[in-house]
């Protein structure tokens, strides 16, 4: 079961036997019977889920199902963002939570993630943005989150490519810059968590979709899948847009939609730009990946949706910021374009909860924004599962919210419109 | 982008309308009787199916008038367009 270690050492060895030999990063076993805990969903938070129920609690008998493969749903599909500059002190915790183990995560899970903290800058447009980013800036400070206001003199000399023109139909006039925020390498987050869960005994087993929810007497008995019934005292559904699909299964009903979101990334340039770039007022983000593509998020349909492509009107308005902000860009080609299905709650933040089914856990809503939290989300959700109860740092995201009214409103708050 | 047919207008561009969410929702008569649990039902907790959905758009840049849609959410074919308060044609709505 032990895999071996990835370092110069097993590189050099390997470049001597022509790459043939090196060993598959995680098992394909045939799923069995019974399991301790099963996790819904092989993405990324699923994934970290399983490690640090592994990890941190000890408990290795574990599944992970996964409907298509590892790396191929939302972790395969975002725009690879790591950022924790958000308003309310419960988000700000819990996404600096995960910030903190992204830290460590490449030496960790001995696989590179590709971490870069490069910085990420939030745009103000407007003398309303000013006020909402610099009350932003100080919230993140007071909740010992770095978070800096730069000035739009200052940010011409760090982003000089930018259009801080006073001609610009929305005029660049600051923004917030998060020096510790930046990017990583989105599918090896899920390849680095599936290869560390499954040398601590966690099976993941791919192709294999939940098609029902055995339940009796208002607890849950384990999955019914497309290889089978496979039991379970614990079950944690992390299905991102499919989670409403799930709860169906269950009998339950989420506060969540699912829409389609869509990214889109340019042929390769030359380095040009090496930060990330937001914007809230005139909605479009931009990094450039290390392969040279400029990566662009677009925002959601307004629809519920879940085939995995959205509207182009909605492509050709992001593009039209990028354009109004990068002048520069306006005559690079795109590449590709792609959507995947977020699954957004009313206040843009997750439940990380318990059911009204005894076993049954959701992991869900964490709507266009999720990725950044992959590291953070699976800590908490693994000891919600392990423990049966959550984590001070999940605590205000349960389900209940929606009933007491303690929304935790993150729309609009949160940096980036979601 | 969807092309959806305005009852009043005819089929016309998505950019012309807006979404108004999952149609068929009845706001409590007597908001102060009901408990907190059916209050946050009736705010927040939706259908959110893989397939036939009933839901709510208005032609804003248009005659601005509201009407329900049957829609598919994974091959986005609209089915049916029919106006509010009319019931849904193939019944089957349990929230009429």
């Amino acid at each position: 079961m032990a895999r071996n270690r990835y370092s110069i050492l097993s590189l050099v060895r390997n470049a001597l036997s022509h790459h043939e030999n090196w060993q598959a990063a995680w098992r394909s076993p045939e799923p069995r019977p019974s399991y301790d805990v099963v996790i819904v969903g092989g993405g990324g938070h699923g994934l970290a889920a399983a490690y640090y129920l592994a990890k941190e609690h000890g408990i290795r008998n574990v599944a992970v199902l996964e409907k298509g493969w590892i790396g191929g749903g939302n972790t395969g599909r975002n725009t690879t963002i790591v950022r924790s500059n958000y308003l309310w002190d419960e988000a700000a915790q819990l996404y600096e939570k995960s910030m903190k183990l992204w830290e460590g995560l490449s030496r960790e899970l001995n696989y590179n993630v590709m971490f870069s903290q490069r910085g990420v800058y939030n745009l103000a447009h407007s003398l309303q943005d000013v006020r909402d980013v610099r009350r932003r800036v100080s919230a993140n400070r007071l909740n010992g989150i770095d978070s800096e206001w730069v000035p739009v003199g200052e940010l011409q000399r760090q982003i000089p490519y930018l259009n801080c023109s006073r001609e610009a139909r929305y005029p660049v006039l600051g923004a917030s810059l998060q020096r510790r925020a930046g990017t990583a390498r989105h599918d090896a987050v899920a390849w680095g968590y599936a290869r560390a869960a499954d040398a601590r005994g966690v099976d993941i087993i791919q192709n294999c979709e939940v098609t029902g929810i055995r339940r009796e007497g208002g607890r849950v008995l384990g999955v019914e899948t497309t290889r089978g019934l496979i039991r379970a005292a614990k079950v944690g559904v992390v299905a991102a847009g499919h989670c409403g699909v799930l709860a169906a299964m269950a009998g339950l009903r989420l506060p969540v939609q699912s829409h389609p979101l869509q990214a889109l990334v340019s042929e390769p340039l030359k380095p040009i730009l090496d930060t990330v770039v937001m914007s809230n007022a005139v909605h479009g983000y931009l990094s450039q990946s290390d392969k040279g593509e400029l990566v662009i998020g677009a925002g959601i349909d307004s629809y519920l949706g879940y085939g995995q492509r959205g509207s182009f009107h909605v492509i050709e308005g992001t593009l039209q910021a990028i354009k109004e902000l990068f002048p520069i860009f306006s005559r690079v080609r795109m590449l590709r374009q792609w959507g995947g299905i977020v699954d957004v709650c009313p206040d843009a933040c997750p439940i990380i909860s318990k059911t009204p089914l005894q076993g049954l856990y959701f992991n869900c809503g964490w709507g266009t924004g999720g990725f950044k939290a992959t590291p953070g989300s699976g800590w908490v959700f693994a000891h919600t599962l392990a423990r049966d109860e959550p984590h001070e740092l999940n605590a205000a995201f349960s389900l209940e919210r929606f009933v007491t009214g303690h929304l935790i409103d993150e729309h609009g708050a949160a940096a980036v419109a979601h | 982008m969807l092309q959806i047919p305005c009852p009043w207008c005819g089929p016309r561009d998505e950019t012309e309308f807006s979404y108004g969410g999952e149609a068929h929702i009845l706001r409590p008569p007597d908001p102060a009787a009901v408990s907190d649990q059916e209050w946050a039902d009736y705010l927040y907790l939706r259908d959110n199916p893989k397939g036939r959905c009933r839901e709510q758009w208005c032609h804003s840049h248009g005659c601005r008038r509201w009407f329900n849609v049957e829609r598919d959410t994974v091959s986005y074919r609209i089915s049916a367009v029919y106006r509010q308060g009319d019931e849904p044609p193939g019944g089957g709505n349990d929230a009429a």
